[in-house]
């Protein structure tokens, strides 16, 4: 029963599972670069995720606002949401341990899960598949659904224009000059306190566009968002935050890994991830992309 | 990386103090017997039940701010050791059908247990990185017990007996049970005093203070914390199997992340690295969440707000408040 080698099978979950490790990478590309430039674990980060997913419902339901409407409303909403949750509350905390930062981000998560709970009550809400994107395409060894097709590349494109920017343009140095020493670029009068607030904005953005590309294929529900962060924290581990390349790779890699549990231990594929930190501490506790302590 | 606690130090550090009663300093015996005075009237106008139930978190608690407060240790992920203790109790004393004596000391034993190949596995990074670890090694464990069936996946373990406590005392009644409870939680409050003012709890704190120094004096840090980290396990496998001996069950709420970030939460409203904080943050909580239980998704969010109030104004806790207050350790 286990080793059921049916190879279609096999290439299928892995697509499949690419899907669930775009969503990796976006999150964990975001967790990596607030974390950078802050110095905070954001806790509330899939919170933020799960957040672009119920705005772009609430946008439909409320407004009739579409699939691409919300695309781009909805990330901007949670990027607001963001700005307002830096400078009242995650700003106060930078001079003090970061553990604390954690704390604030893990109480802003059960806050707005709670909030969300009381509006929306315990269960999902469904989210239709845009018209456009509806019907599959044939590659060979099974029927790909057009829709999870546009969520590998839009999401693979998304983290490498991210990609670029913090690495290859004039915004991106400052950033990672910031990064490395916030006086120093402060120094040579750049607002650094407006980047800190623009960074965070941009990481649960980043965010809110996964969560809204996320809507048509994971039900909507109050608990998708705190299910989702700890996976990701567990990818962020694996990877190191080092690297913005290494997050990328790490959390594609990862949903492949889950896909080929699905298909060859199912029982498994809710654990491999973890079990895949689990290896990776042991053998190279720095991560795969991680730099030395 | 300083820790959690010592990011402002209001009060001298705690000299050696002439007075002494069950290694408790002047000011915290008489927060002590104040305490036993409590659990003594408390259940003539309080549902016994309700007082069992925070004992049981006030040690869980205790464990927690061990590891937290004392070595600087940050873990979100003890609903796996409360968890796992409580399932190894109830499965101990239905399946085995061991007295509850030994099945709560089997589901110690055996949290302490998964703590130390936890403790082995996240020690390795430190931090915000050990909070993360702890937090994916729960969510494995909670994962497994889903699935698992020794845990009995939705349902849980049910009907637990509560037995008689070393063939002498019949718990089947509540206040057996209660003063049971009482004289174990009062002896855990003078164990947990005593580990932290041992010359064990010196190292643990010079750990927390400064990690590096700590080594450069010949100290294996590593297993320091682990030894902590261990104990720590193995005191919330103890009160989560107080808690199943009490309700009679172990379920999946048990292990689950809720668990983990309500320790986290006690610790931070009663006082991280003070002694009588679990204490006081474990009343707190727990009633809240009685008051709100009738309103559901409303506790999450009043927990949200608690959290993100105590962090930003009241970092000290309650107790750390009342310290600066009385200028005094407590």
């Amino acid at each position: 029963m286990p080793f059921d080698l049916n190879l279609n099978l096999i290439l299928g979950q892995m697509v499949l599972g690419l899907v669930n490790g775009v969503f990796y990478a976006i999150l964990s590309l975001g967790l990596a670069i607030i974390f950078g430039l802050l110095g905070v674990i954001n806790f509330a980060h899939g919170v933020f995720f799960m957040l672009g997913a119920f705005l772009a419902y609430m946008l439909g339901a409320t407004l009739g606002i579409g699939y691409w409407g919300s695309l781009l409303i909805a990330p901007v909403l949670v990027g607001l949401i963001g700005i307002v949750v830096e400078v009242l509350l995650i700003r106060r905390l930078y001079k003090i341990d970061h553990l604390y930062g954690l704390l604030l981000t893990l109480g802003l998560a059960l806050a707005i899960e709670g909030l969300i709970r009381i509006v929306f009550g315990q269960q999902g809400v469904p989210y239709p598949i845009p018209p456009s994107l509806r019907g599959a395409v044939d590659i060979g060894f099974m029927l790909l659904p057009l829709y999870r097709v546009w969520v590998v590349v839009a999401g693979i494109v998304l983290c490498l224009a991210t990609w670029f920017v913090i690495e290859r343009t004039p915004l991106g140095a400052k950033l990672r000059a910031a990064t490395d020493n916030p006086a120093m670029v402060q120094a040579f009068g750049i607002n650094v306190p407006v980047m800190l607030t623009l960074t965070y904005a941009a990481g649960v953005a980043l965010a809110g566009v996964g969560g809204v590309m996320a809507a048509p294929v994971m039900t909507i529900d109050p608990a998708m968002g705190t299910n989702i962060v700890i996976v990701v924290f567990a990818v962020v581990v694996i990877g190191g935050m080092g690297s913005i390349f290494g997050s990328i790779v790490t959390g594609l890699g990862l949903g492949l890994l889950e896909g080929l549990a699905k298909a060859t231990f199912p029982s498994a594929s809710s654990t491999v991830i973890f079990v895949a930190m689990v290896i990776i501490l042991v053998l190279r506790p720095r991560g795969l992309f991680g730099k030395m302590a | 990386m300083s820790s959690a606690a010592t990011e402002t130090r209001p009060l001298p550090m705690e000299g050696r103090d002439s007075f002494q009663f069950l290694g408790f300093t002047r000011a915290r015996a008489i927060f002590f017997l104040a305490f036993v005075v409590v659990v003594v009237v408390s259940p003539l106008a309080v549902y016994p039940i309700f007082l069992m139930k925070v004992y049981c978190f006030i040690i869980f608690a205790c464990a927690y701010n061990l590891l937290l407060g004392y070595t600087g240790l940050m873990s979100f992920g003890h609903a796996a050791f409360f968890g796992m203790g409580a399932y190894l109790c109830g499965y101990a004393a239905t399946q085995w059908g061991l007295p509850v004596g030994l099945a709560v000391l089997a589901g110690t034993a055996y949290a302490g247990l998964l703590g130390l190949v936890f403790g082995w596995i996240a020690i390795r990074r430190q931090g915000l990185y050990f909070g993360m670890i702890t937090l994916a090694l729960a969510q494995m464990v909670y994962f497994v017990a889903l699935k698992a069936p020794f845990t009995g996946g939705e349902d849980g373990i049910q009907s637990v007996p509560r037995g008689t406590l070393f063939g002498l005392v019949d718990l089947s009644s509540n206040m057996a049970l209660y003063w049971t409870l009482s004289v174990i939680l009062l002896a855990v409050l003078v164990f947990y005093n005593r580990i932290v003012h041992s010359p064990f709890g010196q190292v643990l704190r010079a750990i927390r203070n400064n990690p590096d120094r700590t080594k450069s004096l010949g100290v294996d840090v590593d297993r320091f914390k682990l030894l902590s980290f261990v104990i720590s396990a193995a005191l919330s496998g103890f009160a989560a199997s107080l808690k199943t001996v009490l309700f009679g069950i172990a379920t999946l709420t048990d292990v689950s992340l809720n668990i983990s970030t309500e320790v986290v939460l006690i610790n931070l409203v009663g006082g991280i690295g003070t002694i009588f904080g679990p204490v006081v943050g474990s009343y707190v909580i727990l009633m809240l969440e009685q008051f709100m239980a009738p309103y559901g998704p409303w506790v999450l969010l009043i927990q949200g707000i608690v959290f993100m109030l105590f962090v930003l104004i009241f970092r000290q806790g309650i107790v750390g408040e009342l310290q600066k207050r009385l200028k005094t350790h407590l």
